[in-house]
């Protein structure tokens, strides 16, 4: 290959990345964008949960939780602080390291001290970080695991809580792809609601 | 654990049946008929070629072709790296992210441009939404069309008699992503829309903490990251990418929130791959062939996937010590919505592609999980490989196995009528063996400098896995990690550069030599001795031969790393 077909060559191959960046680069994400707004403009803009004129939060991202009234989600491991959604990431400790054991032993004291009464053994989501840290649900068991503590603290009855627990899960896709879960916000957020009615 | 077996056959079922159809699309493509988009997208296709001066028609020798893509590959780099170095400067960067620093501008320059899309980057706190789409979605597409060229250049060779030429690589780019690559896209990104993938250039958004004791003068609110990220996503699933919009990159709930949008993505990983047999088979005009190919794919990747799904469904044994349920499996790094059945089978089948996404985290997998995906990388990552070079990765196995059948039976070896000879095997051995060398070369370099072993996290032979997976997958531009390794440092920062290069590369070259070798030679008719390569004893030869080469390079290695892990692991619980 001559000399005249490389210089050829090379002015063709920035043409070409010129006008493939102006359509995959620019025409393409603007027209889904567009799109998006049409068909799903609260899908696209983040499922977001408006209470009144703030913005509670993403039906999709977790938030911390701590106090006993609210039912807590899964163990975040971003850093600086958890739930951070502008810095995702799971704790990468390896099964065997003794710092993954360490921390499930940390967890798992504290939520036998959080509620003393229950017995067994602990749902593995609620002892283990999410692969994001921002895991926005819970297993179900995890959320039967609570409702004695949030029942108590929130001087409602067991089965009221458990009712709530019932309407906020959802099931695998047809039965096969995923698991069960319960959205923790929206259970809160739901929480929150019945013990407003009930006071 | 039935359940979960029924939904992994039904996963791969579809994949099978999608190929078919999409396969033969694609066969069309490259062969210059017109598909059914041509109504839409031929006045589009029509005036790129006006506008830019090419003329399709215009084939080219197999060097030009070779120089024509590397040329591009180049352009992209610059662009990319000039797109990081510049962001702070430029506009549609709402949070007023710096530019990115030179070393590790220059990894994620790489990194994209050889479809590795490895990342020591994290999105949602480093990147502006114009490098994301301009650069990071744009090279997205094209590596994953330049792989589809490449391949589309070998299959024509075996095609092709004595012909000086193996097609036009600006064509190929073109109709590659116009038709298959765009299309597919935007229908992706719209259904992951649907599911809750976000899509807009909007600022990020303050929401306040529900349980106001999470909230501290630090952090008053919870800071919600925005962005153009679903039609990033569509094209980094079907393209074998993999680099996400978001650090935690799939696991991320705006990269992939419900199981529809989980099943989606993962069907989007092997879908292209798979297909590409069956575009193979139609282009050689004997579909059998390509079905071989699928079954070889297949047959190595089914035992992997179902030991990463068993272990990891199966729990840590160390946990349920501690008083934690194994009913779940291991959930440490992993996603309840997902589950482990299903984040296993997304490991599996991101690692058997060059896709490298994760919906999980692959360093806290069990140790015999993790050997599972970085095997399935090992082997190649030729079942069923990364959009092109998976296919083009097989049939230089394929040429060793037909040599090798040759030497059995004392035939010239031919494969399709075309006769594989010595520089053909030259060609075939340095694609198969460079891979290794890389890899295990800087794994070495890692483990003997100070620099290397700082970045493992995990301690003993959970930390030598880290960086064996660090550079098994971006040897292989793969790009998923164990992500425990520090790897934003000068060292990994430009070590990992090189392997991605010379993977990716020192492949790409050596195959279009083959091609252009192998399309200017006569086809000589089957005969009684020709032996077939599309019977099932040729799949079994042909995965043989694969396993035996991966087993071979790699077993050392994984015995020092996982295997150790593992055995140490059981020891201690017998005690």
């Amino acid at each position: 290959m001559k000399i005249e077909g490389l210089v050829q060559e090379s002015w063709n191959a920035v043409k070409i990345l010129a006008a493939l960046t102006i359509l995959l680069g620019f025409a393409y994400p603007l027209a889904v964008t567009l799109a998006a707004r049409t068909w799903f403009p609260a899908k696209a803009t983040g499922s977001l949960i408006v209470v009144g004129s703030r913005v509670q939060g993403s039906a999709l991202i977790g938030q911390d939780f701590k106090n006993p009234k609210y039912f807590w989600g899964r163990p975040s491991a971003t850093s600086p602080y958890p739930y951070d959604a502008e810095a995702s990431g799971a704790s990468n400790l390896g099964p065997n390291n003794p710092a993954l054991w360490d921390a499930v032993k940390a967890r798992v004291a504290a939520l036998r001290a959080a509620d003393p009464t229950q017995s067994g053994l602990i749902p593995a989501d609620l002892a283990t970080a999410s692969a994001s840290g921002l895991d926005p649900d819970i297993s179900p068991e995890a959320a039967r695991y609570q409702v004695a503590r949030v029942a108590k603290a929130r001087e409602l009855t067991q089965s009221q809580v458990a009712a709530l627990i019932k309407t906020h899960t959802a099931g695998p896709l047809l039965g096969l792809w995923g698991r069960p879960r319960v959205n923790v916000l929206e259970l809160n957020l739901a929480l929150d609601a019945l013990a407003k009615r009930a006071r | 654990m039935n359940r979960e077996y029924i939904a992994i056959a039904a996963y791969m079922l579809v994949i099978l049946a999608l190929a078919k159809p999409l396969g033969a699309y694609v066969a069309g493509v490259y062969e210059g008929q017109t598909p059914f988009l041509e109504r839409l997208l031929g006045p589009v296709e029509r005036l790129f070629y006006r506008l830019c001066g090419i003329d399709p028609k215009r084939e080219m020798g197999w060097k030009r072709y070779a120089v024509a893509v590397l040329l591009f590959n180049v352009a992209g780099f610059f662009l990319l790296y000039a797109l990081e170095r510049l962001q702070g400067r430029l506009p549609l960067n709402p949070q007023h992210f710096p530019s990115v620093p030179a070393d590790l501008a220059l990894n994620t320059a790489v990194s994209f441009m050889t479809n590795t899309n490895w990342q020591a980057y994290s999105g949602e706190n480093t990147l502006s939404y114009l490098t994301q789409m301009a650069g990071l979605g744009v090279q997205n597409f094209v590596s994953a069309a330049s792989g589809l060229a490449v391949m589309a250049a070998l299959i024509r060779s075996l095609v092709r008699r004595e012909s000086p030429t193996i097609g036009n690589f600006w064509a190929d780019l073109w109709r590659g992503t116009l038709y298959i690559l765009l299309p597919l896209s935007s229908i992706l990104a719209l259904a992951l829309i649907s599911q809750g993938v976000v899509q807009n250039f909007k600022p990020y958004v303050q929401a306040a903490w529900l349980d106001h004791s999470a909230a501290t003068a630090a952090v008053p609110t919870q800071i919600i990251p925005m962005g153009p990220a679903a039609s990033q996503i569509a094209i980094k699933q079907l393209g074998t990418n993999g680099g996400g919009f978001f650090g935690a990159n799939s696991a991320y709930p705006f990269e992939n929130p419900t199981p529809l949008s989980d099943f989606l993505e993962m069907l989007s990983i092997l879908l292209l791959p798979a297909a590409l047999c069956h575009a193979f088979g139609s282009m050689v005009k004997d579909t059998r062939q390509g079905w071989a190919l699928l079954a070889a794919m297949t047959l190595l990747f089914l035992p992997l996937m179902i030991l990463a799904v068993h272990s990891e469904t199966a729990g840590n044994p160390a946990l349920t010590r501690l008083g934690v349920s194994a009913a779940a499996g291991n959930m440490e790094g992993k996603e309840v919505r997902f589950g482990a059945a299903d984040s296993a089978l997304w490991a599996a089948a991101t690692t058997a592609t060059s896709n490298g996404s994760v919906n999980s985290s692959h360093d806290s997998f069990m140790p015999l999980g993790g050997l599972a995906t970085l095997f399935l990388m090992q082997l190649g990552e030729v079942a069923y490989g990364g959009v092109g070079c998976g296919l083009y990765g097989l049939l230089m196995f394929v040429f060793v196995a037909v040599f090798v059948a040759g030497l059995m039976i004392g035939r010239t070896p031919e494969y399709l009528g075309k006769k594989i000879q010595i520089f053909e095997m030259q060609m075939a051995t340095i694609v198969i063996l460079v891979m290794p060398l890389i890899v295990l070369l800087s794994t070495a370099v890692a483990v003997v400098t100070a620099a290397g072993r700082a970045g493992a996290f995990n301690p003993g032979p959970h930390g030598f896995s880290e960086i064996l997976y660090a550079f098994t997958s971006q040897g292989n531009n793969n790009g998923s990690a164990f992500g425990g390794i520090n790897a934003d440092t000068t060292f990994y920062n430009v070590l990992g550069s090189l392997c991605m290069l010379l993977g990716r590369f020192w492949m790409k070259i050596p195959v279009l030599a083959a091609a252009g070798s192998l399309a200017r030679k006569k086809a000589s008719p089957p005969s009684a001795g020709t032996l077939p390569t599309y019977t099932p004893l040729f799949v079994l030869l042909l995965v043989g031969v694969v396993v035996i080469v991966g087993a071979l390079s790699f077993a050392p290695v994984l015995a020092l790393g996982p295997i150790a892990e593992h055995v140490m692991a059981s020891g201690s619980l017998v005690r």
